[in-house]
C-alpha cells in the first residue's frame, strides 16, 4: 500500500473519448516517480486525474489509504497534494515573496518560518524576494513555482514537465532541487520529456503508451531495459 | 505682481477644479479597472452604478435634513456615505448573483459579459428614474466656501481672488484617504494579495486554495465603496443628475485606459491626466495672457483652444491616441 495512489483510473475530457485506460500510478513519501511516454500517451491527463481536474469514470485516487476520488482540486490541496503546472505556474505580476505567500494561503500559522525554509532550499529566491517574478529567468521562475507549491508543506508534490524549455545546465540544477525536496520526505511525481535525465534521478518510473501502463520499474532498470531504450529513450 | 496674479488665476480656474474633477474620475476609473482586472469584463454600467449610490445619498440627505440631523459645517451627505455604500454593495451583489455569476460560471467571453453589463446599465437607469426621476438635484449644505475670493483679495492685496470650495477640499481629502486604504489593502493584506493573485493567474490561484467566491465578493465590496464615494463627491461638487453620470463614463473609461486597463495606480493617475487635459484645453486664457504679456501683445480673442461644449471630445481623443500608440497605457506598473 503506497502513500499516494491512483488505481485503475479511466478518464477523458468532458464527454470526449477516454484518454487513459485503467491506468495505475503510486508513490511513497521520500520517493521520486517519473511518468514517461511519447506525445499523446496521456501523461498530463494522468496528472490531472490525480489532482481532480478530471472526473474519473472508473478507478480511484487514495492518499494515506483514504479515498479522495470525489474531492475537488482545492480540497485535495488541503489534503497536502501540491501541483506545479507546466505553463503559467507562477504569479508573474507578483513579487517572489508574494508568490510564496499566496502558496501558503491555506495556512493560518506564521508563515515566516516556512518562507525561511524555502529560501534555504532555493537561495536565489531570497536574493530576489522583492522582484516581480515576470522579470526573472526561466530557471528562476521554475524555482519560484516549486517554492510556491512547497509552501503548504505538501506530502505529495506533482510536477508537470518541470524542466520544459530550460537549458541543460538549469535542468541539472532543477533536478538537484527536486532531489533535495524528496529528501524532506515528500512524495514527488513528475511528468518529463527529458526521459533519460528524469530516470536517472527517479526511484521508479512508469512508461505510458496510449493511456495504458506499458512498463514500470526502478529508474535504473528502465534505463537499462533494451526495449524501453529502443522505443522511448532513443537508443 | 502680475505674475502672481496670473498664477492665482490659473490655480483658481484650472488647477483646483482639475484636481477635484480628477479625483472624482480617479475613483470611477479604479472601479472600472478593478472589475476589469478581477472579473475580466468592461463594466458599462459604471456611470449608472455611481449614480445609483449617489441617489441613496441624495434621498438620505433630504431625509436627514427633514428630521433635523446635520453635520455642522460639513455637508450632511458625508453622513449618508456609509448607508449609501451599503445599499450600493447590496445592489451590486444582487446583480452579480442574478446576472453576472451565471456568465462567469459558464466562462463566457469578456465581450458577452460587457454586453450583459450594458443591459444592467439600462435596468439601473430605469430603477433610478423610477425612484428619484431624471431631474437635477442639489444636496450640498453646510459651509460652501473655505476661502472666498473677496477674503483672499483682502488678505493678499492681489487683483485675482482664489476661491476654495469646501467640496473641493473634501473631494481631494476623501479621495486620498479612500485610495490609500485601498492600495494598502491590495498590497499589504493577505486578502488583497489573493485578489491580485486571482487577477494574475486564476487557475494557479484556485490551486493555491484561494476561494473565487470570496475574491468576487470582496471585489464588489471595494467597487461599491469606490462607486458610491466617487459619485457622491461628484454630485456634491456639481449636482446630481443621472444623465450626467452616464455621460461621465467616457472620461472615466478614458482614464482607466490611459492608465493601462487593469492597473489601479494607472487608473488613479489617469483620472488626473484626463481632468487636467479637459480643463487646460477648454480654459479661456485671455485674462492670463493679459497679466503676463505686455499691453501691446494682449490677445483680443478668448484664447480658448476648444469650447467647453466639446470637452468630451478631449477624453475621446486621448482615448483614441492612447489606444493607437500605447494600448497598454502610458504608465508603467503592475496590474492589480
Amino acid at each position: 500500500m503506497a502513500f499516494f495512489e491512483g488505481n485503475r483510473m479511466t478518464a477523458g475530457y468532458n464527454n470526449g473519448p477516454d484518454i487513459i485506460h485503467s491506468c495505475s500510478i503510486n508513490v511513497d513519501r521520500g520517493e521520486i516517480v517519473a511518468i514517461l511516454g511519447p506525445n499523446g500517451a496521456g501523461k498530463s491527463t494522468v496528472m490531472r486525474a490525480l489532482l481532480g481536474l478530471l472526473k474519473l469514470k472508473k478507478g480511484n485516487v487514495k492518499i494515506n489509504n483514504k479515498d479522495i476520488s470525489n474531492l475537488t482540486p482545492q480540497d485535495r490541496v488541503k489534503k497536502g497534494i501540491s501541483f506545479v503546472p507546466q505553463t503559467k505556474n507562477v504569479f508573474a505580476e507578483l513579487t517572489v515573496r508574494e508568490n510564496l505567500e499566496v502558496g501558503a494561503f491555506l495556512r493560518d500559522d506564521n508563515i515566516n518560518k516556512v518562507i525561511g525554509e524555502i529560501y534555504e532550499l532555493f537561495p536565489i529566491l531570497s536574493e530576489k524576494k522583492n522582484q516581480i517574478v515576470g522579470e526573472l529567468s526561466g530557471g528562476q521562475r521554475q524555482q519560484v513555482a516549486l517554492g510556491r507549491a512547497l509552501m503548504i508543506k505538501p506530502s505529495v508534490l506533482m510536477l508537470d514537465e518541470p524542466t520544459a524549455g530550460v537549458s541543460p545546465i538549469v535542468m541539472e540544477e532543477l533536478f538537484q532541487h527536486i532531489i533535495k525536496i524528496k529528501k524532506t520526505n515528500v512524495a514527488v511525481i513528475m511528468v518529463e520529456q527529458n526521459a533519460k535525465q528524469a530516470l536517472k534521478i527517479s526511484d521508479r518510473g512508469y512508461v505510458l503508451v496510449t493511456g495504458e501502463n506499458k512498463f514500470e520499474g526502478l529508474g535504473k532498470d528502465l534505463l537499462n531495459d533494451p526495449e524501453v531504450r529502443r522505443s522511448f529513450l532513443g537508443a | 505682481m502680475d505674475f502672481i496674479n496670473a498664477v492665482v488665476l490659473l490655480l483658481n480656474f484650472t488647477v483646483l477644479p482639475a484636481l477635484t474633477y480628477g479625483s472624482q474620475l480617479a475613483l470611477g476609473a479604479i472601479f472600472v479597472t478593478l472589475i476589469y482586472g478581477v472579473l475580466r469584463f468592461a463594466n458599462f454600467a459604471t456611470g449608472d452604478m455611481m449614480s445609483f449610490g449617489t441617489m441613496f445619498a441624495v434621498i438620505l440627505t433630504y431625509y436627514f435634513q427633514s428630521i433635523g440631523i446635520n453635520f455642522g459645517l460639513l455637508p450632511t451627505a458625508l453622513l449618508t456615505i456609509p448607508f449609501a455604500v451599503l445599499m450600493m454593495i447590496f445592489y451590486m451583489l444582487i446583480i452579480d448573483k442574478f446576472v453576472f455569476s451565471y456568465y462567469r460560471i459558464k466562462k463566457s467571453p469578456p465581450v458577452q459579459l460587457a454586453m450583459v453589463s450594458v443591459g444592467v446599465m439600462f435596468v439601473t437607469q430605469a430603477i433610478i428614474r423610477i425612484i428619484i426621476g431624471p431631474s437635477d438635484r442639489r444636496f450640498l449644505d453646510g459651509e460652501k466656501f473655505i476661502l472666498k475670493a473677496t477674503k483672499f483679495k483682502e488678505i493678499t492685496g492681489l487683483n485675482e481672488g482664489l476661491t476654495i470650495k469646501s467640496t473641493q477640499i473634501i473631494t481631494i481629502f476623501v479621495t486620498i484617504v479612500v485610495v490609500s486604504i485601498m492600495f494598502w489593502f491590495l498590497n499589504k493584506t493577505k486578502t488583497g494579495t489573493s485578489m491580485r493573485a486571482y487577477s494574475d493567474n486564476e487557475d494557479l490561484a484556485l490551486l493555491s486554495g484561494i476561494d473565487p467566491k470570496k475574491v468576487v465578493l470582496i471585489t464588489w465590496v471595494i467597487a461599491g465603496i469606490l462607486a458610491s464615494i466617487g459619485g457622491i463627491l461628484y454630485g456634491l461638487d456639481k449636482s446630481y443628475r443621472p444623465f450626467v453620470y452616464f455621460n461621465n463614463m467616457l472620461p472615466i473609461f478614458a482614464a482607466a485606459i490611459v492608465g493601462g486597463i487593469g492597473n489601479p495606480y494607472g487608473a488613479f493617475l489617469g483620472g488626473y491626466v484626463i481632468a487636467f487635459a479637459e480643463i487646460f484645453l477648454t480654459y479661456a486664457y485671455k485674462k492670463f495672457f493679459s497679466y503676463i504679456l505686455p499691453e501691446a501683445l494682449e490677445p483680443n480673442s478668448l484664447v480658448q483652444l476648444i469650447s467647453t461644449d466639446y470637452k468630451f471630445a478631449i477624453s475621446f481623443s486621448i482615448l483614441v491616441i492612447v489606444l493607437l500608440f500605447r494600448p497598454s497605457g502610458i504608465f508603467e506598473g503592475k496590474k492589480i
